[in-house]
């Protein structure tokens, strides 16, 4: 009896003890996104003034400003456009890349793939003079498909990476059963393999959706209209040469932050099964 | 060997080569090269100096070498710290069952978050005199711990590392926490049968399990850091005196403070051998513990 | 599925094709390219009076923050994309090598034109950042390349609601070393913060580095120094390390500030919560946004010796060059001509509260801004010294002054560095 009031009293402290470290994580992880909106409802005057973490007065129409003079309508919807696309065409071409590392036969195929591999690891420093050059060669400076492309590449061999680590582990059985049926390969890629792979595509999706959100140096560089620019490049503008705007930054801040966490949450699901069955190995 | 499907095949790769070969390859040469010239980003006529660069780099750029040590600080805190308050997160939200979403959720907001916010946040906790950190301290009566957190350069360095593993925990949390979840629970009830008890069988299953999944946040964890610079900047700008360089911040400062591009290449393409060294020992060494 | 995409795609790119202007007969359109995003209000505005007045269309384009401008203007070198008007932010080295490649209009002769007019209505401390003289070290043929648009001034500022607390006059600024390290005493005394600026930024070491040694050795022995003339083992320079040191064990500098940028300073001194503050003109304008009531004035860096005068940084804040290849160069000298006219400039000393360029515009500028403007004989700026120091001496001296601040080097180890570094770099220019 004793022993099982001792083992209940270690049971529920333990779980306490844990209850406890996790909530305190989850705190110091909430709270920059509650001091950012926090501060975006204060003024330039009052934002480092007032310390705490509940305004005083609650100044909402920060975010009708920062919209407006941020001219976030367009840029908004150029940086949706943009991670759409680019997100897409990385499903696209790393899919049927990494299925054809991994399914097919061909010459140089090692070595090709090892050249992607030792992308991911060798970072160009000032990548963007070069890029720039041969995006004016092209044509292509100043128009959102060089852009695009330019993104694709950069998370591409990452994405060709897990993508085939995924399809490497799975089963041939339903490729097989697919091509007796007389699939041709596009087929046994576009039926079989990519609704398969939905969980990694998942990862996929979220980790480039991330880099392309938050890009804006090379939009800068290669962009020269301004209908052509991200929201990253608009939320610059409160960043002034002497003055920041604290308030409207934050306001942008949020606003910037929303769409990438809502992706997240609808992604969750998946990218928890992906990761459970496309990244890990072994 | 039959012509139309290996044409096929090529067709399977195409897209993914044509954009890897005109954006990756064309731009990495013209670095490859450059940094064997010595040119200020904007004269028309560069200067070839072979090997200059390099030699400079190996036998005269202390700062250079500093910078690597540093961002190797930075990475052995962040394979240390980080990578084990994810695995606890993680084992500790893996037997919860109720909250566990919303913890996924709350502890991936960090990588989120722009550095611009995390940058000021942690600034604002940690500045010596008005900080929140200090204030704190001095509340819990450890007053004599309150310090310029960010400006010492005893504690810059840490204290940069540390903000950096908070920013990142949330990636190796995720894939460790669906690693845990991969574990069937009859093992564990087989060991308990056994007569094993919690320490056991955190040893001996959960543990030999858990180590490919390990391998694989150590070497993403590993590239990951050591390209780090962007939340440097925001918080102390490489500063005290050097005390948080690293490697990324001094190609920057080569290319615009100094105005030496090619220098800055040069650089480059060292640090990117080095990060390759690296990963190829990593894997070597990993293999052993990979069923491949 | 797939197919949407695409067309969407082809749609947006046809678009952004269609929407540019085809039109062969209107009259030229000018662009300049910015990052001064404080600005751009007001510069719209003038570009429609502009338009209003001439007919032609000014475009000006904003690309912020400054040094993503800077990598912007870098690469649209390289592709020969450069815009009507632009700025070049950098050194004076950067300066000289877009001028040797041809990239900038040579304005010597509109400057010159109707007796020097033009030349005349400038503030020559301002003129001369953009100029190049006879004989200078960096090759470029001896002319103005650039118009300034503004003049700042590099000062020092105490707040005077902190000075009554700690019993000081406030209308009574120390002019001298010693007295600013005695209130440095009094400030840990009273545990308050000292000075603060943006430290963490290297340049603004340089700057103060520089204002004191032009006071501790003159103007000309610095000069001779750069030129490798003199060594920096020498007493005079390591005396100029050792203010820092002494500022340091004096308590008058802030906590923190090797590592604080420009921002966090100017927050903290416009809330009150520092005495002094080492900034530009510029910080006007900041303060009144974020504290409209601080009650501070200007002083000069206080002199640590007599025989030289202190010098100050100062000249242009921001200028603008015409480039060299643009089609429209007449047209844009022009409007460059009017920006800086009397008028224009006055109203953007009004709205974005700097020192204008142009002589006559000084009537409605608020006292403590003309406060900036009022020693400018003893303006100094690295452009107008003819030499430049190798960059990498800088960055030792500046990174040396912060390991000095936090007690991890002596002026005279780092005179010893600084003076390695430079001959290593004498010798690989032989």
């Amino acid at each position: 009896m004793k022993a099982e009031i001792y083992h209940r009293i270690k049971r529920t402290t333990l779980n306490l003890l844990i209850h406890l470290f996790l909530i305190i994580v989850a705190l110091t992880c909430i709270f920059p996104l509650l001091w950012m909106v926090s501060s975006s409802l204060k003024t330039q005057e009052t934002v480092f003034k007032d310390m705490s973490l509940i305004p005083e007065e609650f100044h909402f129409e920060n975010y009708c400003l920062a919209w407006q003079e941020g001219g976030f309508g367009r840029y908004f919807l150029n940086s949706i456009f943009y991670t759409v696309c680019v997100v897409l065409g990385i499903v696209l071409v790393s899919s049927l890349a990494a299925y054809a590392f991994s399914r097919l036969r061909f010459l140089g195929k090692n070595l090709l793939f090892f050249m992607f591999i030792a992308a991911m690891m060798i970072p160009i420093p000032g990548s963007f003079v070069p890029l720039y050059v041969l995006l004016n060669k092209l044509h292509l400076r100043d128009t959102a498909l060089g852009y695009i492309l330019c993104m694709i590449n950069v998370g591409l061999a990452t994405s060709i990476f897990m993508l085939k680590t995924f399809f490497d582990k799975l089963p041939q059985d339903l490729e097989d059963a697919a091509k007796i049926d007389g699939c041709s390969k596009l087929g046994i890629w576009w039926h079989v393999a990519l609704p398969l792979a939905r969980p990694v595509l998942a990862v996929v999706v979220i980790f480039n959706a991330l880099i392309v959100w938050n890009e804006y140096v090379l939009a800068l560089v290669i962009f020269d209209s301004k209908a052509l620019m991200p929201l990253q490049v608009a939320l610059m503008s409160f960043r002034g040469e002497f003055i920041t705007r604290y308030p409207l930054l934050m306001a942008g801040l949020t606003i910037t932050a929303l769409p990438i966490i809502i992706l997240y949450i609808l992604m969750e699901k998946y990218i928890n099964k992906g990761v459970t069955e496309g990244v890990l190995v072994g | 060997m039959k012509i139309k499907p290996t044409l096929e095949n090529y067709m399977f790769v195409l897209p993914a080569v044509l954009i890897f070969a005109v954006f990756y390859i064309i731009p990495f040469i013209w670095v490859f090269q450059l940094g064997l010239f010595q040119w200020d980003g904007i004269s028309p006529t560069r200067v070839f100096v072979g090997l200059g660069n390099f030699k400079e780099i190996l036998f005269q750029d202390k700062i250079w070498w500093q910078s690597m040590r540093q961002a190797g600080y930075i990475t052995f805190i962040a394979l240390t710290f980080q990578n084990a308050l994810a695995f606890l997160l993680a084992w500790a939200c893996a037997r919860e069952i109720r909250l566990k979403n919303f913890y996924r959720l709350i502890f991936f907001i960090p990588p989120v978050l722009s550095e611009v916010v995390v940058g000021l946040v942690w600034q604002w906790i940690l500045d010596g005199h008005y900080g929140l950190l200090n204030n704190w301290l001095a509340q819990l009566g450890f007053a004599n711990l309150a310090r310029n957190w960010l400006s010492n350069p005893e504690t810059a360095l840490t204290t940069v590392a540390i903000a950096h593993s908070w920013k990142g925990f949330g990636w190796g949390f995720l894939i460790f926490l669906a690693g845990l979840q991969t574990i069937p629970r009859e093992y564990y009830e087989a060991a308990r049968v056994d007569g094993a008890n919690a320490w056991h069988c955190f040893k001996s299953i959960t543990v030999p399990l858990m180590i490919p999944i390990a391998v694989l946040v150590g070497i993403l964890t590993i590239l990951g850091t050591m390209q780090a610079f962007v939340l440097i900047i925001a918080m102390t700008e490489g500063g005290p005196a050097y005390h948080t360089q690293v490697p990324v911040l001094r190609i920057l400062a080569s290319m615009r403070g100094s105005s030496r591009f090619g220098y800055a290449c040069a650089q480059g393409i060292t640090f990117g051998m080095i990060l390759v060294i690296i990963s190829f020992i990593q894997y070597r060494f990993s293999r052993q513990y990979r069923r491949i | 599925m797939r197919c949407i995409f695409v067309v969407l795609n082809f749609i947006f790119i046809f678009s952004g094709c269609a929407s540019k202007p085809t039109a062969v007969e209107a009259p030229p359109t000018i662009t300049v390219w910015h990052w001064m995003t404080d600005r751009e209000p007001a510069f719209q505005k003038l570009a429609k009076d502009y338009q209003a007045q001439s007919g032609i269309k000014v475009n000006f384009e904003l690309y912020a923050p400054s040094d993503a401008y800077s990598q912007k203007i870098r690469v649209a070198a390289q592709g020969e994309n450069l815009p009507d008007v632009f700025g070049i932010l950098g050194e004076t080295r950067d300066f000289a090598a877009f001028i040797k490649a041809g990239h900038i209009l040579d304005l010597t002769p509109y400057m010159d034109a109707h007796s020097g007019a033009w030349r005349n209505s400038l503030f020559n401390k301002a003129l001369a950042v953009n100029e190049f003289r006879e004989a200078n070290s960096y090759g470029v043929s001896a002319g103005v390349y650039g118009v300034p648009l503004d003049v700042t001034t590099i000062q020092m500022l105490y707040n005077k609601d902190l000075f009554i607390e700690l019993g000081l006059d406030p209308e009574k600024p120390p002019l001298t070393f010693k007295e600013f390290l005695e209130i440095g005493k009094k400030i840990e005394q009273a545990d308050m913060q000292g000075l603060v600026s943006g430290w963490g930024e290297t340049w603004m070491i340089d700057c103060l580095v520089t204002n004191y040694a032009f006071n501790v050795m003159g103007e000309d022995k610095f000069l001779a120094t750069i030129r490798g003339e003199v060594l920096y083992t020498d007493p005079d320079w390591v005396r100029v390390f050792t203010i820092f040191k002494e500022m340091q064990e004096s308590g008058v500098l802030a906590g923190g500030i090797v590592t604080m940028i420009n921002k966090v300073a100017e927050q903290l001194f416009a809330n009150n919560k520092a005495v002094f503050a080492f900034n530009g003109s510029w910080c006007v304008n900041v303060y009144k946004g974020m504290n409209p009531n601080l009650n501070y004035a200007a002083m000069l860096p206080p002199k640590v010796a007599d025989e030289y005068p202190i010098a100050i940084w100062g000249g242009a804040g921001s200028s603008f060059m015409v480039n060299a290849r643009s089609k429209n160069k007449e047209q844009a000298v022009e409007f460059l001509k009017w920006l800086t006219a009397e008028k224009q400039q006055a109203y953007l000393a009004e709205a974005t509260m700097n020192l204008p360029a142009n002589k006559e515009s000084l009537e409605k500028i608020p006292g403590i801004l003309l406060q900036f403007g009022d020693d400018m004989d003893l303006v100094t700026h690295p452009n107008t010294w003819g030499v430049s120091e190798f960059p990498l001496v800088i960055e030792a001296i500046d990174r040396g002054i912060q390991s000095i601040i936090i007690g991890e080097k002596t002026p005279e180890e780092l005179a010893r560095e600084v003076q390695e570094i430079k001959e290593r770099e004498l010798a690989k220019k032989r």
